[in-house]
């Protein structure tokens, strides 16, 4: 079965949800075209890919698309299950809880994170309180493994991983160090730095911050 | 070793209800721990630390929390009736619809039966339900001749949505519009695993009454 045929990926730079499948692409060592997407100017091709969202990150697999980054990192680890490493385990209790973190990030960080650059005074601190509470369940969910998939990169890993390059950004506006508050974590954020997958794939951390400061100015109008 | 498998829900929830319909499917023998949620129990605290709700799925002393999750843990954990697709590209899919009625339509819904069918939030729900509407094009389910994920993600649409209908007096799944929907919902319900792990219709008629009928 010939399984990379033609994998395109379609992002935008900035995008947390993009860089998750970057990451799962070089983890796993498959090649695919990038096609960078202008969110503020969508193309035609991405509403015939996504049409009931118009988002991205888009995998393009043999002219198939697959939607919905979580969607995708599970796609990739089964079509490429020759390939190391695996993200979820075999062990169906195993794989349920890594879905529930996976999904537990994915449904609340970075709407909690947008009140901190997007929001004003109280509602600030209610994002950076949300914030600190999502990434002190998940430094105790970490415990004391190297990574949420134990010696390697697993789902969950993957899943937060993209956030470190805006913790910045949040420390920034919201006036906190995410070092003092969850160490456990950030320990484990520079972990996953150091694999090549993640430093090739996170955006800079203070292109971000002036990208935001942008955004705040000509399209939140902040 | 024998299963062991409770499941810690309310009756009239419709996301506990997704559970005990794949449980149905997979013919798997289970407790059901009915739990106060105006008092909860030690043991979902334990269970469900993170977000304290129901309904969770404890299999032999180890819990599963979230109801989409639990229905893929099903899946994978015991043999029978096949939940999810097996083709990648085909589950995928699945999931992708199972999310979008999560993530897109029951919100919307919830707020158009809140809203005591208010046109705004009507016109929105309608939006989304288009999608679904389209995406059951020349099939019976939206597994095709069966049952599958994204139906048991869409029992809210299939009952609870007629009921608050019945107890709010509004109109939101219009016959005209989404025929096929509606046909859907028919079949959906009368499935015998289905049937099963329904409430009685008046529980959810009381619910919406009491919770947003008229004084």
């Amino acid at each position: 079965m010939m399984n990379d045929e033609e994998v395109i990926l379609v992002n935008f730079w900035s995008s947390p949800f993009g860089c998750r499948v970057k990451i799962a692409m070089e983890e796993k060592g498959i090649p695919y075209k990038y096609i960078e997407e202008d969110l503020f100017n969508k193309s035609s091709f991405l509403s015939a890919i996504n049409p009931v969202h118009k988002k991205v990150p888009v995998l393009v697999h043999n002219h198939k698309p697959i939607c919905e980054s979580l969607n995708i990192l599970e796609y990739v680890d089964e079509i490429w299950s020759d390939r190391s490493p695996r993200f979820l385990a075999s062990d169906p209790h195993q794989r349920a809880q890594a879905r529930f973190w996976a999904n537990f990030i994915d449904r609340e960080l970075y709407e909690a994170s947008q009140k901190i650059y997007i929001g004003k005074g109280e509602e600030q601190v209610v994002g950076k309180n949300e914030v600190l509470r999502i990434l002190k369940l998940v430094e105790g969910e970490l415990g004391d493994k190297p990574f949420f998939g134990g010696d390697n990169l697993g789902l969950v890993d993957i899943t937060l991983v993209p956030f470190y390059s805006r913790f910045y950004t949040w420390e920034t506006f919201g006036k906190f160090s995410i070092e003092e508050e969850c160490p456990g974590l950030m320990a484990w954020a520079k972990r996953c730095m150091q694999k090549e997958s993640v430093a090739k794939s996170l955006p800079d951390p203070l292109k971000i911050y002036n990208f935001i400061l942008e955004l705040n100015k000509y399209y939140y109008k902040k | 070793m024998a299963d062991v498998v409770k499941l810690y829900g309310v009756a009239g929830s419709p996301f506990v209800c997704r559970v005990k319909i794949a449980l149905n499917l997979k013919e798997i023998k289970h407790e059901f721990v009915v739990e106060d949620l105006s008092n909860k129990s030690a043991d979902l605290i334990k269970y469900n630390p993170v977000h304290k709700k129901v309904p969770v799925l404890v299999h032999n002393g180890n819990p599963i929390s979230e109801s989409l999750v639990i229905i893929e843990y099903i899946d994978e954990a015991w043999k029978g009736v096949p939940i999810l697709p097996q083709n990648a590209y085909e589950k995928a899919k699945a999931r992708f619809w199972a999310k979008f009625i999560d993530d897109k339509c029951q919100p919307a819904l919830f707020k158009a039966i809140a809203s005591h069918g208010q046109e705004e939030a009507v016109a929105e729900v309608h939006e989304q339900l288009q999608f679904l509407e389209n995406e059951l094009e020349g099939k019976k389910f939206f597994g095709g001749d069966n049952i599958n994920l994204v139906d048991i993600s869409a029992t809210f649409i299939a009952y609870w949505v007629g009921a608050a209908e019945e107890a709010l007096g509004i109109k939101i799944l219009i016959k005209d519009k989404f025929p096929k929907l509606i046909e859907w919902s028919d079949n959906y319900v009368n499935c015998q695993v289905v049937k099963d792990g329904l409430p009685p219709r008046e529980t959810p008629v009381a619910f919406f009454k009491k919770r947003f009928g008229k004084a």
